[in-house]
């Protein structure tokens, strides 16, 4: 059973979606449908399913449709057809379809959320905000929770301050914290990190990757970079114009972009970032070996005592060279 | 040449009086019961000020204003503001107009919040509210002292009762703002955690309206202030007494003497109240 299923979810703007659909439904764009409707479209059959544990990314230019499709999931906004099924427990829950407690439940204890502005409340102590969710949940053992969730986050000791002496990133942390805290099994993270100065970013996303590898939470990832998609998902689904236009692997997506639109994400990524050994082979044999896997950041530093001979398992794949990496990084 | 314009005169003096006539015959109850209600909180209030003696009172003010600012310069100027109060010999015309100013705090922040919010969670609710509260503040304070009379009588409670009209739209103003100014980004997070419609208000709404709700209250005390020579005129005690005396006797000291006293406390309590951050 999946984690998170949008099932045909279709999300539209405006007092009368009804006579808006079947214009979408035709392949018309945004700005059709606007003019001839006056709605506006957020998102269209859009179907996808995210496994548990997984990390997925949402990813697209502003206006794509990828906030307003992840905020389905927790109800935040209405969907006009479709279904979005979120697990608790051993059952599925339809959000579009249950009822106010019920939604409310799957927000106090099955997902939680991180906002690109924090959405922290100013006049509340670190602590108080972590503790939150808790709070709203009526939870009873608030204290031990928060401490542990600010140790996890590296915030030790700022329990006590109020969040407005923080800095930015200390302040996502909190938000991080905060969502951490309620044990939700999925989290929505809504571009969680652009507001950042670009060296908290990286440091950040560093340290969610490798608090993921601990806790292993269902992880909806909302984002318009596509190195950080790269770096955090282990699958990517791209959107335009409220449409999902690919969805699969960074690899997947990097070796075969399913239409210019992808393409032109691609071409301006790092591709330092997803090459691996694998994709800058050329034939013969290396001194050393090396798995086929390994990314190329790692494979470059080794190159200067010579080529490498690729292995996938016991099988002899090609070698790398200075040579192999140029041209890779230049075609 | 504008006979046919005033030729037939639309009834507003009639229809008004119709009206006030109706409810003088028919609510008779409410009235009486509100009547009761207000004489009750005035004396309570009142008691408490001229029971103990004024020392004590002083004293008592003194230390919640250093409570409230930690300093000793605003609870100075109070405790000198109210020593002057007694050397002119006006403590008790002082306590009873600070009553009326204390009870209509009650009021309003009583009836002014509840209805704030309530407005900014229903915009068609504001739309119907906001012309009334116009005509409460710009319609002029002497025209709705008659109706007062009328139903209440003359002393403390019609005071009360023209001073909570022409204050209470502050409050209900500045809560309607604080509450819709709540930033977007925290109701959502309060949606997002599963906050119920009343944990939201009191968790989020309500303490990021907590300044305007505060300069709401500011506001309540100075405009109730602002009203207590209005009150005298219905029959209320306190500083307003004197100043309308001494505008029938003439008499200058008088006057400026009183007047001096009601901006004295004005200025005492609108420094005590004023918490900068």
């Amino acid at each position: 059973m999946s984690a998170v299923t949008f099932d045909n979810v279709s999300i539209m703007f405006g007092d009368a979606p009804e006579k808006a659909l079947p214009l979408a439904d035709q392949g018309q764009s945004r700005a059709e449908i606007q003019q001839a409707t006056d709605q506006v479209l957020g998102v269209h059959d859009a179907s996808l399913e995210v496994e548990e544990g997984e990390t997925l990314v949402l990813m697209g230019l502003s206006g794509s449709g990828k906030s307003t499709l992840l905020r389905a999931v927790n109800g935040l906004n209405p969907v006009v057809r479709g279904r979005v099924l979120v697990k608790d427990g051993e059952e599925q829950v339809d959000v579009t379809a249950c009822s106010a407690t019920r939604l409310r439940k799957l927000r106090q204890n099955r997902v939680a959320m991180v906002f690109q502005q924090f959405g922290l409340l100013p006049w509340r102590t670190v602590s108080e905000n972590v503790g939150f969710g808790l709070e709203l949940a009526g939870a009873e053992d608030r204290r031990e929770r928060v401490a542990r969730q600010l140790n996890l986050v590296g915030l030790d000791g700022w329990g006590e301050r109020k969040v407005g002496e923080l800095s930015g990133g200390m302040q996502q942390r909190v938000g991080l914290a905060r969502a951490f805290a309620t044990d939700a099994p999925i989290l929505l993270m809504d571009e969680p990190f652009s507001a950042l100065d670009p060296l908290i970013r990286t440091r950040l996303q560093d340290e969610l990757i490798q608090l993921q590898d601990e806790l292993k939470r269902t992880i909806i990832f909302v984002s318009h970079d596509l190195d950080e998609a790269f770096k955090i998902g282990a699958r990517i689904a791209i959107m335009e114009g409220g449409r999902i236009v690919q969805c699969g692997t960074p690899r997947e997506i990097f070796s075969n972009p399913a239409s210019d639109y992808v393409a032109d994400f691609v071409a301006n990524m790092n591709p330092l970032g997803v090459l691996t050994a694998r994709d800058v082979l050329e034939p013969g044999e290396g001194e050393r070996s090396i798995a086929a896997e390994t990314p190329i950041r790692e494979v470059m530093p080794l190159l200067r005592e010579g080529p490498l001979s690729v292995m996938e398992g016991d099988h002899h794949l090609g070698r790398v060279t200075a040579q192999s990496v140029v041209e890779r990084l230049s075609a | 040449m504008l006979d046919w314009l005033t030729e037939y005169k639309l009834p507003v003096g009639d229809v008004a009086e119709a009206v006030f006539d109706w409810l003088q015959a028919n609510g008779g109850w409410f009235f009486d019961g509100l009547a009761l209600a207000m004489e009750w909180l005035i004396d309570w209030i009142l008691f408490l000020f001229q029971a103990p003696h004024p020392f004590i009172v002083v004293a008592i003010l003194t230390a919640a204003t250093w409570a409230l600012h930690r300093n000793w310069q605003v609870p100075a100027l109070v405790a000198a503001g109210f020593l002057f109060v007694l050397n002119q010999g006006y403590w008790e015309e002082t306590s009873e107009s600070l009553t009326l100013v204390l009870s209509a705090c009650v009021v309003c922040m009583g009836v002014g919040v509840p209805i704030g919010i309530a407005a900014a969670h229903r915009p068609a609710l504001y739309r119907w509210l906001r012309p009334v509260l116009d005509l409460m503040q710009t319609l002029p304070t002497f025209v709705y002292l008659i109706p007062a009379i009328v139903f209440f009588g003359i002393g403390m409670v019609p005071g009360l009762i023209a001073t909570v009209i022409f204050v209470v739209p502050a409050p209900i103003r500045l809560t309607h703002l604080g509450i819709s100014s709540t930033p977007t980004s925290l109701i959502e997070a309060a949606d997002a955690f599963g906050a119920t419609p009343s944990q939201k208000l009191w968790k989020v709404e309500l303490p990021s309206a907590l300044p305007q709700i505060m300069a709401g209250l500011n506001q309540t005390i100075m405009l109730s202030l602002s009203m207590v020579v209005i009150a005298a005129l219905v029959g209320a005690d306190g500083l307003g007494v004197p100043v309308v005396r001494a505008l029938n006797r003439v008499d200058t000291g008088l006057g400026f003497e009183a007047g001096l006293i009601i901006v004295v406390v004005a200025i005492l309590l609108d420094r005590a109240l004023r918490i900068d951050k």
